[in-house]
């Protein structure tokens, strides 16, 4: 598998070279392919922003217009050499997108593809109406590429520019998201929550994806402008935008060889639309619009996962670098007993519901600490607090010693406070080290850039070597390379611990780590958590198992209706009045 | 012998490829109370969407002397058959009194303002918070939401998904009262569980699923009996871990 | 600028903005209850102009073989589809709305088209030949993938209003037309010239308000139809059949469409694409409202209006680009105070 894929680059280099020269294909097919490379740029920016962060963009046909008028204006007001222009126009589009991104990323829900609607249809306004674009017939005459005298006219020529970009492209593409940040972006799109509980700066990642993705589209407009030597509002639209992102459906989410299929598919649709239709029906008209639309609902009805994925199955696994012997330094771990963390008289209201009310207590280092109580207690959302995902109404948390006031889950992540969830966060379509690996995040430090240019395989190993540590000692070493998506619960929630172990924490934060699990696979878990803190790191736990709960942990911690009730040894909590009073409603 | 009110007969279920429930048999019947026990993964709730109509299935269902495997979800509503879901699944965005006239969508007005009252009776706790939005009550109470307005469609068969789910054992007992005295006054029920020792103190009846099939079943007391069982699914007390 | 000329612009902002506010709320509702951004919605209100013009020139207006073609194209569809539910009540059913309504409606319009029978004959026509493509588009395009996500939905909406613009461009040919005020009356307020047809569009939007607002706050149909927006899931459980209401909001959305056609023909030149500049701009409204609320839509609608109205007096060229911009930080505005949860929760 390694080997053939790594010949797909060469094998391409070689036919776009080779290929339009051999007389095999007639000039309009090449013209065509052309454009499919054109529009398969800004479908793989598309596929990685709706695929792989999550946002869906009908807006990213403005960005090519940005390039194409950026490289026209340059080139025919300015006389500026086109290939100088190319840096030219991919920095207005990075600017232009920094600017709508840093609004855009942050829209939720729905409000973002509408967000995008709204933008892409006012630049589409504004470039039809400003004079020093040309308005509505915009601007034309714009001068070749050339190789020294030597102009690129032909489609031929042109092609081999166009496909080289497209293979670029793909190969960024592909180590952006193998690397670190792409890892982290992967997971955003399946839930921002775990992401962020690892220190992934959510709106700075969605931000870098969606200018990537601009930039490309960006990238694509300077080549067109330079082929079509004239630009005009009219291909920059919402209706062109929608088209891209048929493309990129049609090709599969986050699927980059799926995005070319998808340009390759949209773009032959169109062309046998406008030859068949005038000739089936007799006379001209606007016809492909009806069939462009029914096709599009049809493929929406029958393939809303895209096509390549139907063709050629789920994604390979990735070929991680070989780990290499080293470990990330560890943390130092504080004496056990030593105090940890500290809630104090901590408050939580929504409105006027006190849901958490002046709770106290106190975590030590090495312990395993249960926090128990009935349904709506108020655990879940004191966990919340602790970890940063809701801001304290009152009162304070102190993890060794520093406040933790107005604490994001990115700080938390960096203090050493790993977590698990309760309803299992884990990107179903990354293999299971992948997932694990997302704990180290903040352990890592490679940027998109250099992911790009391959420079991050070195730190990239380290980071696999501690993900596979982690699954052995979770005993799940075995399903390292599977799909996350095809195991069971009770392994994704051991999965889950992994990853927390991999931020090296001093305490571990489960939320309901037992939920649905089989006995033997909680009695796995009970084995991992006193291993765990044996090497003295700490565990607060919320749970409902009582049996599970009260033979693992030190101390217990008691809530009923958001106040702490009782506090103590299990042994102790089990015969507490209050306690049997709070779950069994007096003694049965 | 009359006829069992539910006849469920070698019923198959898939999701997409996989096979999740295979020729499954169970019975209920008029006036009894059955459960169907099993650890997380058994594939009870698919039964019981598959049952209600809100999966397609290859088999036989009967109910009440009609087979209903190929009748629209809606009209098995209308027939009397309820689903209480695992999520509950309530209009979080509307008061508590519109979720409980809504469950009577497919009864007459009057009979919609007299089961109401019946409800509010049964469940006082809603008649207290009738105008309350339902996405603000706790966990228990939206339990009492979710029963409450499968009530309101007078159901002959209501089928409960996990009702004890995320439940402290204070309110399990209430709800499970609940289901006594409405067995009481004349409603079937259909009770599938995780948590077996609740349901095996208030069944006739007990099936137990494992992997998609009906591996044991017979009387509680025969059920609460085997070792095997008591050791593997039925996370009775006791357990060290 | 004085007040006379601002009065004017106030005026002409609140007479779009009433027929905004329509088209809004048919936005709103059909989200609501289906989680369809109904991006086409336009096409029917541009629709229902260029029938009555039709009509009052005494021809033979396209629509009804439009509305035919749907018609089979619906029926299709659920033989193709449901083939396995089909039963006798069924077929009879889809046979009579799909086929047999479309071809009586074919055969009336063909009759009273060259009798030029009078304004509420055209109007009336006009709004019965509209509002079953509603529940037709409804069936075909989206009740097959009525469980995707609302991006799903909003990605098969723009399907729909392109192939209908080609329809439309097919039925209705490139040209445009206006239709007769619905009052020819006139009257002074002071400085300003109020017009019949004015107060016309004002009166039939509060009406139509009113009772829309009754209806989803007071009936059980009409909460019926908010909690299948609400839980799909527990609307079905409860005996909903969440098909027919998908179908209800899209006759409702239609219908509203027609009316706001009906009130929109007198005041511009309507092209088989104008539909698209209007259902945008409607568009804007609902999501100025949040998708959720009606009083804060209408509102929304009658300060795009008036937006336009100011705009295109100040810098027409730039009035699309500003108008689009305006959504922007509403949308930042609404995501921070309101957050959509997603399905998945």
């Amino acid at each position: 598998m390694k080997f053939s894929r790594a010949m797909i680059p060469g094998v391409c280099a070689l036919a776009i070279l080779i290929v339009p020269f051999t007389g095999l294909l007639p000039d309009y097919w090449v013209t065509l392919f052309n454009y499919i490379g054109i529009s398969s740029l800004v479908a793989i920016g598309l596929v990685l922003l709706t695929g792989v962060g999550g946002m869906t963009s009908f807006g990213q046909a403005a960005f090519v217009g940005f390039g194409a008028y950026t490289s026209a204006v340059l080139t025919l007001r300015f006389g500026i050499s086109p290939w100088l222009t190319l840096p030219a126009s991919l920095i207005v589009t990075m600017l232009v997108a920094g600017l709508i991104g840093a609004i855009t990323v942050r829209l939720s829900g729905h409000y973002l593809p509408l967000g995008t609607i709204a933008w892409g249809i006012a630049f589409f306004y504004l470039f039809g109406n400003l004079n020093w674009l040309g308005a509505h017939d915009g601007l034309a005459g714009i001068p070749p590429l050339r190789i020294g005298t030597y102009a690129l006219t032909e489609p031929r020529d042109y092609f081999v520019v166009v496909w080289i970009a497209v293979v670029l492209a793909v190969i960024a593409t592909q180590n952006l998201l193998g690397g670190r940040v792409g890892r982290a972006i992967r997971a955003l799109r399946r839930s921002t929550r775990a992401g962020e509980a690892f220190g992934v700066n959510t709106a700075a990642a969605k931000l870098m994806v969606f200018v990537y993705a601009a930039m490309l589209a960006g990238l694509a407009g300077w080549l067109y402008a330079h082929f079509q030597r004239s630009v005009s509002p009219g291909p920059f639209g919402i209706g062109t935008g929608t088209e891209y992102l048929l493309m990129a459906v049609l090709g599969g989410a986050g699927r980059v060889y799926g995005a070319i299929l998808g340009a390759a598919g949209i773009t032959f649709l169109r062309d046998e639309l406008q030859n068949f239709l005038p000739w089936l029906i007799g006379n001209t008209g606007n016809y492909e619009a009806i069939a462009f639309g029914a096709v599009l609902v049809l493929i929406l009805q029958t393939a809303s996962n895209g096509v390549w994925p139907i063709l050629f199955g789920p994604p390979p696994a990735p070929t991680p670098p070989k780990p290499r012997d080293e470990r990330s330094p560890g943390r130092a771990l504080p004496a056990p007993g030593t105090p940890l963390l500290r809630v104090q008289q901590a408050r939580k209201t929504f409105g006027g519901l006190v849901a958490v009310n002046d709770v106290d207590f106190e975590v030590e280092s090495g312990r395993i600490v249960g926090l128990i109580g009935p349904n709506g207690a108020g655990k879940s959302t004191t966990f919340n607090l602790i970890t940063g995902v809701l801001p304290l109404s009152a009162g304070q948390i102190q993890f060794e010693g520093h406040a933790l006031r107005a604490q994001t889950p990115q700080r938390a992540a960096a203090l050493g406070l790993g977590r698990t969830f309760q309803h299992v966060e884990i990107v179903a379509d990354m293999s299971v080290i992948e997932n694990v690996a997302l704990g180290a995040h903040l352990l890592g430090r490679a940027g998109p850039l250099r992911a790009i240019f391959g420079l991050d395989r070195s730190e990239e190993a380290l980071l696999f070597a501690d993900a596979r540590r982690q699954l052995e000692r979770v005993g799940l070493a075995d399903v390292a390379f599977r799909p996350a998506g095809t195991l069971a619960l009770g392994q994704l929630r051991l999965i889950e611990v992994a990853r927390a172990l991999c931020l090296n924490p001093v305490l571990l934060l489960l939320d309901e780590p037992a939920a649905g699990l089989r006995v033997g696979e909680k009695k796995a878990l009970a084995r991992l958590l006193r291993e765990v803190r044996s090497e003295g790191i700490s565990v607060l736990l919320v749970e409902h198992d009582m049996d599970f709960v009260m033979s693992l942990a030190d101390a217990l911690v008691v809530l009923d209706f958001g106040t702490k009730i009782a506090e103590g040894v299990p042994a102790a909590i089990r015969q507490d009045p209050a306690v049997l009073e709070a779950y069994l409603g007096g003694v049965s | 012998m009359s006829a069992p009110l539910l006849d469920v007969r070698d019923l198959c279920v898939s999701y997409g490829r996989a096979q999740v429930v295979h020729d499954v048999s169970i019975k209920v019947d008029a006036g009894g109370l059955v459960t169907v026990i099993g650890s997380n993964g058994a594939g009870k709730t698919t039964l019981l969407n598959a049952i209600m109509g809100l999966l397609r299935a290859k088999g036989h269902i009967g109910f009440r002397d009609r087979e209903i495997a190929a009748v629209a979800l809606e009209s098995r509503v209308q027939a009397g058959l309820c689903l209480v879901p695992e999520r509950r699944e309530l209009f979080a965005d509307m008061p508590v009194e519109d979720n409980l006239l809504l469950g009577g969508f497919r009864r007459s007005r009057a009979e919609r303002k007299q089961t109401l009252a019946e409800v509010f009776t049964r469940l006082p706790r809603l008649k207290e918070r009738r105008q309350q939005l339902a996405g603000t009550l706790s966990g228990g109470e939206r339990q009492m939401l979710a029963m409450g307005r499968a009530l309101m469609a007078r159901p002959v068969l209501l089928m409960l998904d996990e009702p004890s789910l995320g439940l402290a054992p204070r309110i399990v007992r209430d709800v499970f009262h609940i289901l006594t005295d409405l067995r009481k006054s004349g409603v079937s029920i259909l009770l599938v569980e995780q948590n077996a020792r609740a349901a095996l103190e208030v069944a006739d009846y007990a099936y137990v699923m494992e992997l998609g099939a009906i591996t044991k079943q017979g009387s509680p007391a025969e059920i609460a009996r085997d070792p095997r069982l008591v050791e593997s699914y039925l996370g009775l007390g006791g357990n060290e871990y | 600028m004085d007040t006379t000329i601002f009065l004017f612009l106030l005026q002409d902002g609140i007479i779009n903005g009433a027929v905004y506010a329509l088209v809004a709320i048919a936005t709103v509702l059909v989200f609501a209850v289906t989680r369809v951004i109904l991006v086409p919605q336009g096409e029917f209100v541009a629709f229902t102009a260029l029938t009555i013009a039709a009509l009052e020139n005494g021809t033979m207006p396209s629509t009804p073989w439009l509305l035919l073609a749907l018609g089979v194209l619906a029926a299709a569809s659920e033989f193709i589809r449901h083939f396995r539910e089909l039963n006798l009540r069924r077929v009879v059913r889809i046979v009579l709305f799909d086929l047999v309504l479309p071809v009586a409606l074919l055969l009336l319009t063909r009759t009273l088209a060259p009798m030029k029978l009078g304004q509420v004959t055209n109007i009336l026509l006009a709004i019965a030949l509209i509002t079953p493509m509603g529940p037709m588009i409804y069936r075909i395009a989206f009740e097959p993938i009525a469980h995707s996500s609302v991006l799903v939905l909003l990605m098969a909406a723009f399907g729909v209003h392109f192939s209908l613009t080609g329809l439309g461009l097919l039925f209705f040919g490139p040209e445009g037309t206006g239709t007769a005020p619905l009052s020819q009356a006139s009257f002074s307020l002071g400085n300003l010239v109020v017009t019949g047809q004015s107060v016309a569009v004002l009166i039939v939007t509060a009406v139509l308000l009113v009772l829309f607002a009754l209806f989803f706050g007071r009936t059980l149909l009409g909460k019926a139809l908010r909690a299948c927006s609400s839980n799909r899931i527990g609307a079905r459980l409860v005996g909903i059949p969440t098909s027919a209401a998908g179908q209800i909001a899209f006759a409702l959305a239609a219908g509203l469409g027609a009316i706001s056609g009906v009130l929109v023909g007198p005041l511009m030149t309507v092209f088989y694409d104008s539909g698209f500049l209007i259902g945008l701009k409607a568009f804007v409204a609902a999501i100025l409202g949040g998708l959720v609320s009606y009083p804060a839509t209408v509102l929304a609608a009658l300060g795009v209006g008036f937006a336009e109205s100011l705009f295109s007096f100040w810098a027409s060229n730039f009035k699309e680009v500003l108008v689009f911009t305006l959504i922007i930080p509403v949308l930042a505005w609404r995501s921070v105070y309101a957050p959509h949860a997603e399905e998945t929760e």
